[in-house]
């Protein structure tokens, strides 16, 4: 990166943490309502410096990459048949839509009474959330690829196979990546939802901590600042991954 | 019958010994909302090896659909296509397809789409490469081969396209329009590099197009279909010598083959299916052809 495209990231930050102290000084706010950024920056180092925050981020980052390959490999599967079957399409598209549109908040505590409180309903609930979006955009990718490349490979003699590694996959990539950049962010979100409703240890488990018996507020804080973070993580990888594997086209 | 100069101007490349079409009887129907439709009716063609043939016609008139049949893309309703007496029902390694446009793939490099069919037939990397050089040298792209199709003009990809369409080397050659998108200087550029390459492989060549200067430039014969259901009208034998200049443009011959072909695009276009005198002319010149050969 230039500096010419740092200098606005920059800045954006500034006048972002510069408000955030000005609410705080003219609205007079107690540090457990909203502490000041320098208190929570403070806590910030601390808590990685102690290790606190490595251990419960270690933990959230295991079940966000698992749950999101899980659920990614099966969405790319199953869009791939919903895009080709009518059939497939008919039998299991009412029951994704259903699935998508009750909230993850409400099936959480049914997930953790199912696969317990450790990783397995974690990965479970990553693998649900990103399902959707994975298979919804895999299937219009591989629906809009070109007839007439199609057609090419077909004068060519291409197998299905071959149709489908060097044909399908690469034009409905771009799609693909795209749905998997919605994903990996909603991944981070399942992750702490799934700590909520019944963990150990993880990022969501410490927030809960912050708030509650250690009332640590600017530790809480942190923690979310942590959260965005891997959020924010996570989405360059998919764009990284997505510049290597798209390119110039 | 016009003598063609024999394609030895390169060494490399032996004259054909295959690539004889037999197109017998092809009846070609459509399935459209309110019935059906008849593309082709009884389109009887006999081309020889290594001979060029341009179809052409009114819009309509299934030039396209027939190309596409002897492409084995699209299997007829009645009829069949034989390549050197084998009868096609699929697609054919011996027959090579260049679309109306260029049809590479976006996300791989030039050498990497003219290789694609190597690729899909297995071929191994080393040997693939090599072919790839060669047919990069054979259309004069040999300096792009790294590059993005994105990044050529409209004229190189259909060069590249056409590389890749003759990368197995196949006995015969099939260009559905494929000079349509470009300008008319570069149209007459790529005629006169297609005769080159004709010149180099030694494939029989079938083109359909729009344009009769095209036609009667770049063919041994010149196709005439009927509208639909397309028929064939005339066969009209170009007398002109080969290897062919532009300058072959400005020839009485040339305008008088051009009179004769849009004559008999105005009786085809007129009358439907029953043209029997026109169906005796392309009878006539089959058998020119089996007698000459």
């Amino acid at each position: 990166m230039t500096a010419q495209r740092l200098v606005p990231i920059g800045l954006a930050l500034v006048v972002f943490v510069a408000a955030w102290k000005a609410i705080v000084v003219v609205g007079g706010y107690p540090p457990f309502i909203l502490p000041p950024p320098e208190e929570v920056a403070a806590r910030f180092v601390s808590a990685w410096a102690d290790g606190t925050m490595a251990r419960h981020a270690a933990v959230t980052i295991q079940e966000i990459a698992l749950g999101f390959v899980v659920g990614a490999v099966l969405a790319v599967g199953v869009g791939y048949l919903l895009a080709r079957s009518a059939l497939v399409e008919r039998l299991l598209s009412p029951y994704l839509v259903a699935a998508q549109a009750t909230p993850i908040l409400a099936l959480a505590p049914l997930l953790a009474l199912w696969f317990g409180t450790g990783l397995l309903s974690k990965v479970v609930i990553c693998a649900l959330i990103v399902f959707f979006p994975i298979a919804v955009s895999t299937m219009v990718g591989i629906r809009s690829v070109d007839g007439r490349l199609l057609e090419l490979g077909r004068s060519l003699r291409a197998t299905r196979r071959q149709v489908l590694l060097t044909l399908e996959i690469p034009a409905a990539l771009p799609s693909i990546l795209g749905g998997m950049r919605v994903g990996v962010t909603l991944a981070v979100v399942g992750a702490i939802v799934g700590e909520w409703a019944g963990a150990e240890r993880g990022l969501g488990v410490l927030v809960n901590l912050a708030r509650g018996s250690l009332f640590d507020i600017p530790l809480m804080f942190a923690t979310l600042i942590t959260i965005a973070l891997l959020g924010v993580v996570l989405y360059l990888v998919v764009v990284l991954a997505e510049r290597r594997l798209v390119g110039v086209r | 019958m016009t003598v063609r100069a024999a394609p030895t101007t390169v060494a490399r490349t032996v004259p054909p010994p295959a690539g004889h079409l037999a197109i017998r009887e092809i009846a070609v129907d459509f399935e459209r909302t309110g019935g059906t439709l008849r593309a082709l009716d009884g389109v009887d063609l006999e081309i020889a090896a290594g001979e060029v043939v341009a179809l052409i016609g009114p819009n309509g008139s299934g030039k396209s659909t027939l190309l596409r049949v002897i492409s084995g893309l699209l299997v007829p309703q009645r009829g069949r296509v034989e390549l050197d007496g084998r009868t096609l029902t699929e697609p054919d390694p011996g027959v090579g397809l260049v679309f109306q446009e260029p049809r590479l793939l976006p996300w791989r490099t030039v050498a990497a789409n003219v290789g694609y069919p190597l690729d899909l037939a297995g071929w191994a990397a080393d040997r693939r490469a090599s072919r790839v050089d060669e047919l990069l040298r054979l259309v004069g792209l040999e300096e792009f081969g790294g590059a993005r199709p994105s990044q050529l003009s409209g004229g190189m990809q259909q060069r590249a396209a056409i590389a890749r369409s003759l990368a197995l080397e196949p006995s015969v050659l099939l260009l559905d329009e494929p000079f349509s998108a470009l300008d008319a200087l570069t149209r007459e550029r790529f005629n006169v590099e297609l005769l080159d390459l004709w010149a180099r492989t030694g494939t029989t060549i079938v083109i359909v197009t729009h344009s009769i200067p095209e036609a009667v430039f770049l063919a041994d014969r010149v196709v005439v279909l009927s509208a639909r259901p397309g028929h064939v009208v005339a066969d009209v034998r170009v007398p002109l010598a080969r290897p062919r200049t532009l300058d072959a443009l400005d020839e009485i011959a040339v305008s008088a083959t051009a009179r004769e072909v849009r004559a008999h695009l105005a009786t085809g276009d007129l009358d439907g299916a029953d043209d029997r005198p026109a169906g005796a002319v392309a009878g006539d010149a089959t058998s020119a052809i089996e007698a000459a050969s």
